[in-house]
């Protein structure tokens, strides 16, 4: 059992006010991705669901107990920091064991829950090693076989890819996700990647200056992001977003239109702009166009091969039924 | 020519380093010297330096009129001791300091450290009226807690400087994995602080070693140091300073030695968070 739920939870140190208060309901066996922009509070979110930090108002309640005033030992539930927090001076079987043995638990359960995390993470050659003599991926895993041993309530990850390499990255992504549906435990992810958030959550809270801006899956961010902020966090190459005369004809402040949702042509189309820098991926190309008014420059996303250079004339069409738009407050227009 | 001003250079300093070296060295060896001399040639004006008939007398002698085992056997119960304890109140204190600080914890700090910059003597009397009142008058016992307290601001403070290096993440996590306060310390904290732990032992251990002040006014027969030792042979009768050369090289000898082999912890610990 994993189900978290925070009641008006507020953080504030000092006189600054880092989470004014909120709710939020986490269910049993999800995968939750907090997101949002460096200094936003998602950490701060997640330590004060670890017990790390204390509340300065609401409670926590883990499984239907308040486990607000509770220590992180007794709230029964296991962490993974961003930079894996390892022991140094314990082999990689000590650091694994090291739960288990806080728990007290028989040392034959204990040999047996080491070797079975170890082969699912790949860590059965490095047991006597220490963490300074693995790679960073394997430290990363090392860091989850510390926290899967334990049968937690959920699983906590802080930022826990951001110091791999981006090949690295990619491959911890799947693993993160396979393990969750192997394990169906609830987990917590929080990181300031988007793509992240995406491809891995059951369900993405944005957050922004300590605040809740949108909880909703992957899709459903993507398809009706409920304000301006969400609209351009979530997508890559993120919304273009236009003022003034173009979004007054959809008798709105603001509209959005995502890249890819917009078609390109050499001859005809809704508005007329130029060429700037054309950013080419092989399956794909994101070309910067200049002269749209209301937006500078505006991001289109074509195919692998376009044949327009720097400079050119193009024209450019929105797809209608694509154009999210937003009132003076940022906020959706149904 | 670059390079062979940067040799030139290097030559330079070091012989500036040995020269200094020897400077502070020269004392202790003069006393070591001294030590194989006749209480005549110790006097002998000029000073003789190497040349003279060296002797071992002075050493059978001090052996025979003082309980040298006696002597060293307090010196290392109250050092010993005085570090121990210090260590077992220092530990949790600098843990709190590097890892709850408050708002206060600097001044605290320094606070702890201003009390080193008294003079002892003037807390002598009330000290030596407690140490009556209390029987711990020339006691190993009361002498180790006097040097304990003299010099746990020192431990603290070497040891907040230790703490602060360890990533607080690292504790977090045990928290996490269930570990109690206790079991934080144990398990993680000191096993990572050990080189710490052990440079703040050792040079604590020297310091009380040392300590002449505490030692021979609160000590009379019974709990007297390798200091009292020492100052023993410099009586008002006259000087023999063959023989307190011997009694100074035996109370240092152990220390150095020690220290010999040490050097590499002790300097460690003493330029540790300086470079950074």
């Amino acid at each position: 059992m994993g189900r978290i739920q925070l009641k008006q939870v507020k953080k504030a140190f000092g006189d600054v006010v880092v989470i004014p208060p909120l709710d939020l309901e986490i269910n049993d066996g999800e995968f939750v991705v907090f997101v949002g922009p460096s200094g936003c509070g998602k950490s701060t979110l997640l330590r004060l669901i670890a017990g790390l930090e204390d509340t300065t108002a609401g409670n926590i309640e883990i499984d239907g107990q308040d486990a607000t005033g509770l220590p992180p030992a007794k709230r029964g539930l296991a962490m993974v920091f961003q930079s894996y927090a390892l022991y140094p001076h314990m082999t990689v079987r000590k650091n694994i064991a090291f739960p288990m043995k806080m728990a007290k638990m028989p040392q034959e359960e204990q040999d047996k829950r080491i070797a079975s995390a170890a082969a699912a993470l790949n860590l059965t050659d490095y047991l006597d090693r220490r963490p300074g003599q693995l790679s960073g991926g394997q430290r990363q895993r090392v860091a989850i076989g510390r926290a899967i041993v334990r049968e937690s309530a959920a699983f906590l990850f802080d930022e826990p890819l951001s110091n791999l390499d981006a090949a690295l990255r990619v491959g911890m992504r799947m693993e993160i996700s396979e393990l969750h549906k192997k394990l169906d435990t609830t987990m917590i992810y929080v990181t300031h990647d988007q793509v992240e958030a995406m491809t891995m959550a059951d369900k993405i809270v944005v957050l922004q200056a300590g605040v809740i801006e949108q909880v909703g899956s992957p899709l459903e961010l993507y398809r009706a992001p409920r304000n301006k902020f969400v609209a351009g966090f979530i997508g890559s190459p993120k919304m273009n977003l236009l003022d003034g005369a173009e979004a007054a004809k959809h008798n709105a402040e603001t509209i959005g239109i995502r890249p890819e949702h917009i078609s390109m042509s050499k001859t005809e189309g809704t508005w007329q702009g130029t060429v700037g820098v054309a950013e080419h991926l092989g399956s794909d190309t994101f070309m910067h166009i200049h002269g749209i008014p209301g937006c500078d420059p505006l991001t289109v996303r074509a195919g692998g091969e376009v044949d327009v250079k720097h400079g050119d004339s193009v024209f450019l069409t929105p797809q209608p039924e694509q154009i999210h738009r937003f009132d003076k407050k940022g906020l959706r227009i149904a | 020519m670059a390079r062979a001003v940067t040799n030139n250079r290097k030559i330079l300093n070091t012989a500036a380093a040995w020269t200094i070296g020897l400077l502070i060295f020269f004392p202790i060896l003069w006393t070591i010297l001294t030590s194989f001399k006749t209480e005549a040639t110790a006097i002998a004006d000029p000073p003789v330096f190497l040349f003279f008939d060296w002797t071992l007398e002075n050493y059978s002698t001090v052996m025979d009129r003082s309980n040298y085992g006696r002597f060293l056997w307090n010196s290392i119960f109250i050092a010993g001791g005085s570090t121990i304890l210090g260590l077992i109140i220092a530990i949790p204190a600098a843990w709190s300091m590097a890892f709850v600080p408050s708002k206060r914890t600097k001044d605290i700090l320094l606070w702890m450290l201003s009390t080193k910059m008294l003079p002892a003597v003037g807390v002598l009397y009330p000290i030596y009226l407690i140490f009556i009142k209390l029987g711990l008058l020339d006691t190993k016992f009361g002498l180790t807690i006097v040097l304990m307290l003299i010099n746990l601001p020192i431990i603290v403070w070497m040891l907040y400087t230790y703490f602060r290096e360890i990533p607080g993440e690292i504790l977090e996590a045990a928290r996490m994995d269930g570990a109690t306060l206790k079991d934080e310390v144990l398990y993680v904290l000191t096993p990572m602080a050990v080189p710490g732990i052990a440079s703040t032992l050792l040079l604590n251990f020297i310091l009380a070693w040392n300590e002449a002040f505490w030692t021979l006014n609160l000590t009379a027969a019974k709990a007297a140091p390798l200091t009292a030792f020492i100052a023993s042979y410099s009586s008002p009768e006259g000087l023999f300073y063959a023989k307190l050369s011997a009694a100074s090289t035996m109370a240092i000898a152990p220390i150095l030695i020690m220290g010999w082999f040490s050097q590499k912890q002790l300097v460690r610990g003493l330029t540790f968070g300086a470079v950074k």
